[in-house]
Protein backbone atom coordinates (compact mmCIF):
# COMPACT_ATOMS: atom_id res chain seq x y z
CA UNK A 1 0.00 0.00 0.00
CA UNK A 2 1.71 3.16 -0.89
CA UNK A 3 0.86 6.73 0.22
CA UNK A 4 -0.05 9.95 -1.88
CA UNK A 5 2.47 12.77 -2.02
CA UNK A 6 0.98 15.13 -3.88
CA UNK A 7 4.22 17.00 -5.57
CA UNK A 8 2.68 20.43 -5.69
CA UNK A 9 2.60 20.68 -1.52
CA UNK A 10 5.72 20.98 1.16
CA UNK A 11 6.27 18.14 3.80
CA UNK A 12 7.89 18.50 7.45
CA UNK A 13 9.89 15.23 8.74
CA UNK A 14 6.62 15.06 11.27
CA UNK A 15 4.64 13.55 8.46
CA UNK A 16 2.41 17.47 8.37
CA UNK A 17 1.63 19.04 4.77
CA UNK A 18 1.70 22.35 3.56
CA UNK A 19 0.18 24.33 0.79
CA UNK A 20 1.09 27.75 -0.52
CA UNK A 21 -2.26 29.74 -0.17
CA UNK A 22 -2.86 31.95 -3.47
CA UNK A 23 -5.54 34.46 -4.08
CA UNK A 24 -7.29 36.96 -1.84
CA UNK A 25 -5.23 35.44 1.34
CA UNK A 26 -2.23 37.60 2.47
CA UNK A 27 1.05 36.63 1.06
CA UNK A 28 2.91 33.95 3.01
CA UNK A 29 -0.43 32.42 4.23
CA UNK A 30 0.08 28.33 4.64
CA UNK A 31 -2.34 25.67 5.11
CA UNK A 32 -1.35 22.65 6.81
CA UNK A 33 -2.78 19.33 7.66
CA UNK A 34 -1.12 15.65 8.06
CA UNK A 35 -0.22 13.20 4.91
CA UNK A 36 -1.35 10.15 4.18
CA UNK A 37 1.21 8.35 5.34
CA UNK A 38 0.37 10.02 8.95
CA UNK A 39 -3.40 9.19 8.50
CA UNK A 40 -2.69 5.85 7.85
CA UNK A 41 -0.35 5.03 10.14
CA UNK A 42 -2.74 6.71 12.93
CA UNK A 43 -5.69 4.99 12.14
CA UNK A 44 -9.58 6.00 12.29
CA UNK A 45 -9.58 9.39 13.71
CA UNK A 46 -12.18 10.15 16.50
CA UNK A 47 -11.00 13.27 17.90
CA UNK A 48 -9.16 16.58 16.18
CA UNK A 49 -8.25 19.74 18.48
CA UNK A 50 -7.15 22.42 16.16
CA UNK A 51 -5.70 25.64 17.02
CA UNK A 52 -7.56 28.98 18.00
CA UNK A 53 -7.50 31.72 15.59
CA UNK A 54 -5.41 34.52 16.53
CA UNK A 55 -2.71 32.39 18.12
CA UNK A 56 1.07 33.04 17.80
CA UNK A 57 2.80 29.84 17.12
CA UNK A 58 6.23 29.27 16.62
CA UNK A 59 8.14 26.52 14.22
CA UNK A 60 7.66 22.99 15.86
CA UNK A 61 5.30 23.82 18.13
CA UNK A 62 2.91 21.26 19.03
CA UNK A 63 -0.23 23.34 18.22
CA UNK A 64 -3.37 20.86 17.42
CA UNK A 65 -3.73 16.92 18.47
CA UNK A 66 -5.36 13.97 16.56
CA UNK A 67 -6.70 10.72 18.02
CA UNK A 68 -7.24 7.95 16.74
CA UNK A 69 -9.18 4.97 18.62
CA UNK A 70 -5.58 3.76 19.29
CA UNK A 71 -3.79 6.89 20.37
CA UNK A 72 -3.05 10.60 20.68
CA UNK A 73 -0.67 12.82 18.31
CA UNK A 74 0.64 15.91 18.37
CA UNK A 75 0.76 18.13 15.22
CA UNK A 76 3.82 20.36 15.04
CA UNK A 77 3.43 23.95 13.40
CA UNK A 78 5.83 23.93 10.26
CA UNK A 79 6.60 27.55 10.84
CA UNK A 80 5.91 30.69 12.75
CA UNK A 81 3.18 32.86 12.25
CA UNK A 82 -0.34 33.55 13.08
CA UNK A 83 -3.31 30.99 12.86
CA UNK A 84 -5.83 32.60 10.85
CA UNK A 85 -8.67 29.67 10.30
CA UNK A 86 -8.98 26.49 11.18
CA UNK A 87 -11.19 23.64 10.15
CA UNK A 88 -14.33 24.06 12.15
CA UNK A 89 -15.83 20.56 10.21
CA UNK A 90 -13.09 18.60 11.72
CA UNK A 91 -15.09 18.85 15.37
CA UNK A 92 -18.10 16.43 13.83
CA UNK A 93 -16.21 14.61 11.38
CA UNK A 94 -13.10 13.82 12.44
CA UNK A 95 -12.96 11.25 9.65
CA UNK A 96 -12.79 13.54 7.41
CA UNK A 97 -8.63 13.08 7.96
CA UNK A 98 -8.72 9.60 6.90
CA UNK A 99 -10.80 10.14 4.01
CA UNK A 100 -9.49 13.36 2.49
CA UNK A 101 -6.12 14.01 4.07
CA UNK A 102 -4.89 16.72 1.63
CA UNK A 103 -8.01 17.96 1.06
CA UNK A 104 -11.15 18.38 3.39
CA UNK A 105 -9.27 16.84 6.05
CA UNK A 106 -6.90 20.15 6.45
CA UNK A 107 -6.18 21.71 9.95
CA UNK A 108 -5.36 24.94 9.66
CA UNK A 109 -4.48 28.22 8.29
CA UNK A 110 -1.06 30.09 9.32
CA UNK A 111 0.31 33.63 8.43
CA UNK A 112 3.78 33.38 8.10
CA UNK A 113 4.36 36.94 6.38
CA UNK A 114 6.45 35.89 3.66
CA UNK A 115 5.68 33.52 0.72
CA UNK A 116 9.10 32.35 0.50
CA UNK A 117 9.31 31.30 4.08
CA UNK A 118 7.49 27.37 2.77
CA UNK A 119 10.03 26.95 -0.07
CA UNK A 120 12.48 26.04 2.94
CA UNK A 121 10.30 22.91 4.06
CA UNK A 122 10.64 19.38 2.01
CA UNK A 123 9.48 18.56 -1.47
CA UNK A 124 7.63 15.91 -2.12
CA UNK A 125 10.38 13.84 -3.42
CA UNK A 126 12.77 14.49 -0.23
CA UNK A 127 9.52 13.67 1.44
CA UNK A 128 8.78 10.19 -0.56
CA UNK A 129 12.79 9.72 0.48
CA UNK A 130 12.38 9.61 4.06
CA UNK A 131 8.91 7.23 3.93
CA UNK A 132 10.94 4.70 2.31
CA UNK A 133 13.73 5.39 4.86
CA UNK A 134 11.43 5.30 7.42
CA UNK A 135 9.92 1.62 6.20
CA UNK A 136 13.32 -0.14 6.17
CA UNK B 1 10.36 -10.07 14.69
CA UNK B 2 8.42 -11.53 16.96
CA UNK B 3 6.45 -14.54 17.82
CA UNK B 4 4.29 -15.96 15.31
CA UNK B 5 1.42 -17.97 15.78
CA UNK B 6 -0.62 -20.42 12.86
CA UNK B 7 -3.00 -17.41 11.35
CA UNK B 8 -0.01 -14.77 10.69
CA UNK B 9 0.80 -15.35 7.06
CA UNK B 10 -3.13 -15.21 6.59
CA UNK B 11 -3.42 -11.85 8.53
CA UNK B 12 -0.82 -10.67 6.10
CA UNK B 13 -2.16 -11.86 2.91
CA UNK B 14 -5.63 -9.99 4.37
CA UNK B 15 -3.64 -6.60 4.65
CA UNK B 16 -3.51 -6.52 8.47
CA UNK B 17 -1.75 -3.95 10.34
CA UNK B 18 0.93 -5.77 12.35
CA UNK B 19 2.11 -5.00 15.90
CA UNK B 20 4.03 -6.52 18.83
CA UNK B 21 1.56 -7.62 21.47
CA UNK B 22 3.28 -8.93 24.34
CA UNK B 23 5.99 -10.43 21.88
CA UNK B 24 3.69 -11.59 19.52
CA UNK B 25 3.47 -9.95 15.82
CA UNK B 26 -0.70 -9.50 15.91
CA UNK B 27 -3.22 -7.65 13.90
CA UNK B 28 -4.01 -4.07 14.81
CA UNK B 29 -6.93 -4.02 12.62
CA UNK B 30 -7.13 -4.92 8.55
CA UNK B 31 -8.22 -1.68 7.12
CA UNK B 32 -10.69 0.16 9.74
CA UNK B 33 -10.56 -0.85 13.22
CA UNK B 34 -13.89 1.11 13.62
CA UNK B 35 -15.90 -0.95 10.87
CA UNK B 36 -14.41 -4.16 12.48
CA UNK B 37 -15.85 -2.95 15.95
CA UNK B 38 -19.44 -2.21 14.30
CA UNK B 39 -19.73 -5.68 12.75
CA UNK B 40 -18.63 -7.61 15.46
CA UNK B 41 -21.88 -5.56 17.13
CA UNK B 42 -24.35 -5.83 14.43
CA UNK B 43 -23.39 -9.16 12.53
CA UNK B 44 -20.35 -11.58 13.69
CA UNK B 45 -16.34 -10.80 13.51
CA UNK B 46 -13.40 -13.56 14.27
CA UNK B 47 -10.05 -12.85 16.19
CA UNK B 48 -6.93 -14.27 16.64
CA UNK B 49 -6.31 -15.12 19.91
CA UNK B 50 -3.68 -18.05 19.43
CA UNK B 51 -1.50 -15.90 21.61
CA UNK B 52 -2.77 -16.51 24.94
CA UNK B 53 -1.35 -20.28 26.63
CA UNK B 54 -4.02 -22.75 26.64
CA UNK B 55 -2.56 -25.35 29.89
CA UNK B 56 -3.89 -28.22 30.72
CA UNK B 57 -3.97 -29.43 34.35
CA UNK B 58 -4.22 -32.82 35.24
CA UNK B 59 -4.36 -35.38 38.42
CA UNK B 60 -7.07 -36.84 40.91
CA UNK B 61 -6.67 -33.28 43.08
CA UNK B 62 -6.41 -31.13 40.41
CA UNK B 63 -9.63 -30.01 41.96
CA UNK B 64 -8.13 -29.51 45.52
CA UNK B 65 -5.35 -27.88 43.63
CA UNK B 66 -7.21 -25.05 41.56
CA UNK B 67 -9.48 -24.23 45.33
CA UNK B 68 -5.89 -22.95 46.65
CA UNK B 69 -4.80 -21.37 43.70
CA UNK B 70 -7.56 -18.97 42.44
CA UNK B 71 -9.52 -16.59 43.92
CA UNK B 72 -13.08 -18.10 42.65
CA UNK B 73 -14.25 -21.15 43.51
CA UNK B 74 -13.49 -24.04 41.33
CA UNK B 75 -15.84 -25.90 43.64
CA UNK B 76 -18.84 -24.22 41.68
CA UNK B 77 -17.97 -26.28 38.91
CA UNK B 78 -20.36 -29.27 38.98
CA UNK B 79 -21.17 -29.75 35.10
CA UNK B 80 -18.62 -30.89 32.72
CA UNK B 81 -17.59 -28.62 30.36
CA UNK B 82 -19.02 -25.06 32.88
CA UNK B 83 -16.48 -22.67 32.25
CA UNK B 84 -15.10 -19.93 35.55
CA UNK B 85 -13.23 -16.69 35.37
CA UNK B 86 -10.79 -15.77 37.82
CA UNK B 87 -7.95 -14.12 39.12
CA UNK B 88 -5.26 -16.12 40.60
CA UNK B 89 -3.20 -13.85 43.21
CA UNK B 90 -0.15 -13.41 45.33
CA UNK B 91 -0.18 -13.81 49.12
CA UNK B 92 -0.39 -9.76 48.73
CA UNK B 93 -3.63 -10.22 47.01
CA UNK B 94 -1.85 -8.29 43.99
CA UNK B 95 -3.30 -9.99 40.37
CA UNK B 96 -1.07 -12.24 39.13
CA UNK B 97 -3.42 -12.89 36.31
CA UNK B 98 -7.32 -13.16 34.81
CA UNK B 99 -8.23 -16.12 33.15
CA UNK B 100 -10.84 -18.91 32.56
CA UNK B 101 -10.74 -22.26 33.35
CA UNK B 102 -12.82 -24.86 32.16
CA UNK B 103 -13.77 -28.55 33.68
CA UNK B 104 -12.70 -31.26 31.50
CA UNK B 105 -13.38 -34.23 33.89
CA UNK B 106 -12.93 -34.82 37.74
CA UNK B 107 -8.88 -35.13 36.76
CA UNK B 108 -8.60 -32.37 33.85
CA UNK B 109 -9.22 -28.58 33.99
CA UNK B 110 -8.26 -26.45 31.18
CA UNK B 111 -6.66 -23.08 31.63
CA UNK B 112 -6.54 -19.97 29.14
CA UNK B 113 -4.16 -17.51 30.69
CA UNK B 114 -2.47 -14.23 29.09
CA UNK B 115 0.32 -13.88 26.71
CA UNK B 116 2.33 -12.10 28.23
CA UNK B 117 1.90 -12.72 31.56
CA UNK B 118 2.95 -16.97 30.38
CA UNK B 119 5.70 -17.25 31.62
CA UNK B 120 5.08 -15.94 34.83
CA UNK B 121 2.20 -17.56 35.01
CA UNK B 122 3.32 -21.34 34.03
CA UNK B 123 6.15 -20.94 36.64
CA UNK B 124 3.56 -20.07 39.72
CA UNK B 125 0.72 -22.90 38.79
CA UNK B 126 4.36 -25.46 38.13
CA UNK B 127 5.44 -24.29 41.47
CA UNK B 128 2.23 -24.88 43.85
CA UNK B 129 1.11 -28.32 40.91
CA UNK B 130 4.04 -29.87 42.49
CA UNK B 131 2.27 -30.24 46.19
CA UNK B 132 -0.60 -31.87 44.42
CA UNK B 133 0.66 -34.27 42.23
CA UNK B 134 -1.20 -32.06 39.65
CA UNK B 135 0.63 -32.29 36.11
CA UNK B 136 0.54 -28.66 33.55
CA UNK B 137 1.15 -29.06 30.01
CA UNK B 138 1.06 -25.90 27.61
CA UNK B 139 -1.00 -26.86 24.44
CA UNK B 140 1.05 -25.26 22.11
CA UNK B 141 -0.27 -27.75 19.43
CA UNK B 142 -3.93 -25.73 19.48
CA UNK B 143 -4.58 -22.45 18.08
CA UNK B 144 -7.25 -20.34 19.44
CA UNK B 145 -10.28 -17.94 17.81
CA UNK B 146 -12.99 -15.89 18.62
CA UNK B 147 -16.05 -15.62 16.68
CA UNK B 148 -17.83 -13.12 17.92
CA UNK B 149 -21.60 -11.12 17.20
CA UNK B 150 -25.06 -11.66 17.16
CA UNK B 151 -24.27 -14.35 13.91
CA UNK B 152 -21.12 -15.74 15.30
CA UNK B 153 -22.78 -18.91 16.73
CA UNK B 154 -25.28 -19.25 13.27
CA UNK B 155 -22.06 -18.85 10.93
CA UNK B 156 -19.69 -20.84 13.02
CA UNK B 157 -22.07 -23.90 13.32
CA UNK B 158 -22.38 -23.86 9.48
CA UNK B 159 -18.81 -25.15 9.41
CA UNK B 160 -19.49 -28.32 11.41
CA UNK B 161 -21.73 -31.64 10.43
CA UNK B 162 -25.55 -31.48 11.37
CA UNK B 163 -25.34 -33.67 14.14
CA UNK B 164 -22.62 -31.18 15.86
CA UNK B 165 -24.14 -27.90 14.43
CA UNK B 166 -27.94 -28.83 16.84
CA UNK B 167 -25.12 -29.83 19.50
CA UNK B 168 -22.61 -26.83 19.64
CA UNK B 169 -26.30 -24.54 19.01
CA UNK B 170 -27.42 -25.78 22.09
CA UNK B 171 -23.93 -24.97 24.36
CA UNK B 172 -25.44 -22.36 27.07
CA UNK B 173 -23.40 -19.47 28.01
CA UNK B 174 -20.18 -20.27 29.79
CA UNK B 175 -20.43 -23.44 28.78
CA UNK B 176 -17.63 -25.87 26.39
CA UNK B 177 -17.40 -29.14 24.32
CA UNK B 178 -15.30 -30.80 21.96
CA UNK B 179 -16.65 -31.18 18.51
CA UNK B 180 -14.50 -33.48 16.31
CA UNK B 181 -10.79 -31.87 16.90
CA UNK B 182 -12.15 -28.62 17.93
CA UNK B 183 -13.28 -27.57 21.20
CA UNK B 184 -15.87 -24.87 21.24
CA UNK B 185 -16.76 -22.85 23.97
CA UNK B 186 -19.49 -20.15 24.63
CA UNK B 187 -17.35 -17.39 26.05
CA UNK B 188 -16.03 -14.53 24.84
CA UNK B 189 -14.44 -10.65 25.29
CA UNK B 190 -16.70 -8.29 23.71
CA UNK B 191 -20.22 -8.46 25.14
CA UNK B 192 -21.94 -10.47 22.26
CA UNK B 193 -22.79 -13.38 22.21
CA UNK B 194 -20.45 -16.29 20.29
CA UNK B 195 -17.68 -18.82 20.45
CA UNK B 196 -14.02 -19.34 21.50
CA UNK B 197 -12.65 -21.90 19.75
CA UNK B 198 -9.80 -24.06 19.99
CA UNK B 199 -8.33 -25.68 16.87
CA UNK B 200 -5.28 -27.77 16.22
CA UNK B 201 -2.78 -25.48 14.85
CA UNK B 202 -2.80 -27.43 11.25
CA UNK B 203 -6.64 -27.06 11.04
CA UNK B 204 -6.91 -23.58 11.82
CA UNK B 205 -6.43 -21.30 8.56
CA UNK B 206 -9.11 -23.49 7.05
CA UNK B 207 -11.49 -22.92 10.16
CA UNK B 208 -10.26 -18.88 9.38
CA UNK B 209 -10.94 -19.07 5.85
CA UNK B 210 -14.58 -20.98 6.13
CA UNK B 211 -15.60 -18.22 8.79
CA UNK B 212 -14.95 -15.50 5.97
CA UNK B 213 -16.81 -17.29 3.61
CA UNK B 214 -19.58 -17.26 5.59
CA UNK B 215 -19.28 -13.32 5.78
CA UNK B 216 -17.47 -13.25 9.47
CA UNK B 217 -15.51 -10.33 9.32
CA UNK B 218 -11.88 -10.64 10.28
CA UNK B 219 -11.05 -8.18 13.83
CA UNK B 220 -7.57 -7.54 15.56
CA UNK B 221 -6.97 -6.27 18.81
CA UNK B 222 -7.57 -2.96 18.19
CA UNK B 223 -11.57 -3.55 17.98
CA UNK B 224 -11.12 -6.26 20.60
CA UNK B 225 -9.44 -3.50 22.76
CA UNK B 226 -12.71 -0.98 21.97
CA UNK B 227 -15.13 -3.99 22.13
CA UNK B 228 -14.26 -5.26 25.43
CA UNK B 229 -13.50 -1.61 27.34
CA UNK B 230 -17.47 -0.75 26.18
CA UNK B 231 -18.42 -4.54 27.57
CA UNK B 232 -16.80 -3.43 30.93
CA UNK B 233 -14.24 -6.18 30.93
CA UNK B 234 -10.64 -5.33 32.35
CA UNK B 235 -7.21 -5.72 30.70
CA UNK B 236 -4.44 -7.34 32.34
CA UNK B 237 -1.83 -4.70 32.77
CA UNK B 238 -3.61 -1.92 32.67
CA UNK B 239 -6.77 -2.32 35.04
CA UNK B 240 -5.14 -4.58 37.27
CA UNK B 241 -1.28 -5.74 37.69
CA UNK B 242 0.14 -6.96 40.86
CA UNK B 243 0.46 -3.77 42.75
CA UNK B 244 -3.70 -3.95 42.94
CA UNK B 245 -6.20 -6.18 44.50
CA UNK B 246 -9.21 -7.64 42.75
CA UNK B 247 -11.22 -5.60 45.07
CA UNK B 248 -10.13 -2.06 44.60
CA UNK B 249 -10.37 -3.45 40.52
CA UNK B 250 -13.84 -3.97 39.88
CA UNK B 251 -13.72 -7.54 40.35
CA UNK B 252 -14.76 -8.60 43.42
CA UNK B 253 -17.53 -10.78 41.87
CA UNK B 254 -15.00 -13.06 40.99
CA UNK B 255 -13.64 -13.42 44.43
CA UNK B 256 -15.67 -16.58 46.34
CA UNK B 257 -15.10 -15.95 49.66
CA UNK B 258 -17.50 -18.31 50.83
CA UNK B 259 -16.97 -21.27 51.80
CA UNK B 260 -15.38 -19.45 54.44
CA UNK B 261 -13.56 -22.55 55.05
CA UNK B 262 -11.70 -22.58 51.67
CA UNK B 263 -7.76 -21.24 51.73
CA UNK B 264 -6.44 -19.76 48.79
CA UNK B 265 -3.48 -17.90 48.10
CA UNK B 266 -4.05 -14.08 48.56
CA UNK B 267 -7.42 -14.93 51.05
CA UNK B 268 -5.92 -13.11 54.14
CA UNK B 269 -5.13 -10.00 52.38
CA UNK B 270 -8.40 -9.70 50.86
CA UNK B 271 -10.02 -10.06 54.18
CA UNK B 272 -8.29 -6.98 55.60
CA UNK B 273 -8.74 -4.78 52.16
CA UNK B 274 -12.61 -5.99 52.53
CA UNK B 275 -12.41 -4.33 56.39
CA UNK B 276 -10.50 -1.53 55.08
CA UNK B 277 -12.34 -0.13 51.77
CA UNK B 278 -10.56 1.89 49.53
CA UNK B 279 -9.94 2.25 46.05
CA UNK B 280 -12.51 1.08 43.51
CA UNK B 281 -12.96 1.05 39.66
CA UNK B 282 -15.41 2.57 38.16
CA UNK B 283 -16.77 3.80 34.54
CA UNK B 284 -16.33 7.28 33.44
CA UNK B 285 -18.20 8.72 30.25
CA UNK B 286 -16.36 11.94 29.01
CA UNK B 287 -18.60 14.62 28.83
CA UNK B 288 -17.34 16.90 26.46
CA UNK B 289 -15.18 16.20 23.05
CA UNK B 290 -12.31 14.66 23.86
CA UNK B 291 -10.76 10.51 24.37
CA UNK B 292 -10.15 9.39 27.52
CA UNK B 293 -6.32 7.44 27.90
CA UNK B 294 -4.71 5.04 30.70
CA UNK B 295 -3.15 6.89 32.98
CA UNK B 296 -4.76 10.37 32.95
CA UNK B 297 -5.39 11.52 36.48
CA UNK B 298 -9.27 11.85 37.68
CA UNK B 299 -9.66 14.59 40.24
CA UNK B 300 -12.67 14.41 42.62
CA UNK B 301 -14.28 17.11 43.49
CA UNK B 302 -12.87 18.95 46.97
CA UNK B 303 -10.06 16.49 46.77
CA UNK B 304 -7.47 18.23 48.38
CA UNK B 305 -4.65 16.79 46.96
CA UNK B 306 -2.57 13.97 44.94
CA UNK B 307 -3.86 11.53 47.99
CA UNK B 308 -7.52 11.84 46.62
CA UNK B 309 -6.86 11.37 43.20
CA UNK B 310 -7.55 8.57 40.70
CA UNK B 311 -6.16 7.34 37.50
CA UNK B 312 -7.57 6.30 33.88
CA UNK B 313 -6.72 2.68 33.57
CA UNK B 314 -8.13 2.05 30.34
CA UNK B 315 -9.98 4.64 28.18
CA UNK B 316 -10.95 4.82 24.56
CA UNK B 317 -13.24 6.51 21.87
CA UNK B 318 -16.16 3.97 22.42
CA UNK B 319 -17.85 3.33 18.17
CA UNK B 320 -20.79 2.54 19.61
CA UNK B 321 -21.78 5.32 22.06
CA UNK B 322 -19.79 7.66 19.92
CA UNK B 323 -17.98 9.57 22.92
CA UNK B 324 -15.27 8.69 24.87
CA UNK B 325 -15.08 6.22 28.25
CA UNK B 326 -13.13 4.56 30.57
CA UNK B 327 -12.58 2.62 33.34
CA UNK B 328 -10.38 4.44 36.63
CA UNK B 329 -9.44 3.69 39.94
CA UNK B 330 -10.67 5.92 42.13
CA UNK B 331 -11.15 6.54 45.68
CA UNK B 332 -14.67 5.53 47.33
CA UNK B 333 -16.96 8.31 46.14
CA UNK B 334 -20.50 9.06 46.52
CA UNK B 335 -20.04 11.96 43.64
CA UNK B 336 -21.84 11.78 40.12
CA UNK B 337 -19.13 13.26 38.19
CA UNK B 338 -15.14 13.68 38.21
CA UNK B 339 -12.53 15.29 36.58
CA UNK B 340 -9.97 14.19 33.89
CA UNK B 341 -7.13 15.80 32.96
CA UNK B 342 -6.34 15.70 29.55
CA UNK B 343 -3.04 17.28 28.23
CA UNK B 344 -3.29 19.74 31.24
CA UNK B 345 -7.13 20.97 30.96
CA UNK B 346 -9.92 19.73 33.21
CA UNK B 347 -12.77 18.04 31.76
CA UNK B 348 -16.34 16.52 33.42
CA UNK B 349 -16.55 13.08 33.42
CA UNK B 350 -19.64 11.11 35.00
CA UNK B 351 -19.39 8.06 36.64
CA UNK B 352 -21.26 5.23 35.63
CA UNK B 353 -21.75 1.57 35.72
CA UNK B 354 -20.12 -0.90 33.82
CA UNK B 355 -20.63 -2.37 31.02
CA UNK B 356 -21.46 0.57 28.82
CA UNK B 357 -22.47 -1.63 26.03
CA UNK B 358 -24.05 -5.15 26.00
CA UNK B 359 -25.61 -7.05 23.23
CA UNK B 360 -25.37 -4.36 20.59
CA UNK B 361 -27.18 -1.83 23.08
CA UNK B 362 -26.41 0.87 25.22
CA UNK B 363 -26.52 0.33 28.94
CA UNK B 364 -26.09 3.48 29.87
CA UNK B 365 -27.89 7.52 29.19
CA UNK B 366 -25.42 9.26 26.98
CA UNK B 367 -27.53 12.14 26.64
Amino acid sequence: MSDKVPGDLRYTKSHEWVRQVHGETPNGTIEIGITDHAQSALGDLVFVEVPEVGRALSAGEACAVVESVKAASDVYSPLAGKVVANNEALAGKPELLNEDPYGAGWLFRLETGAAANAASLMSASAYETLLAEESK
Amino acid sequence: MGLKTPLYDTHVRQGAKIVDFGGWDMPLHYGSQIEEHHAVRRDAGVFDVSHMAIVDLTGVRVREFLRFLLANDVGRLKTVGKALYSCMLLPSGGVIDDLIVYFMSDSWFRMVVNAGTRDKDLAWITKHAADFDVTTVERKDLAMIAVQGPNARRKTASLLSPPQQAAVLELKPFFGAPFGSWFAARTGYTGEDGFELMIPAAEVADAWAGLLAQGVKPAGLGARDTLRLEAGMNLYGNDMDENFHPLESGLAWTVAFEPADRGFIGRDALERARREGGRELVGLLLEERGVLRSHQKVLLAGSAGAAADGEVTSGTFSPTLNRSIALARVPKTSQPTVQVEIRGKLHAARIVKPPFVRHGKPLIDIS
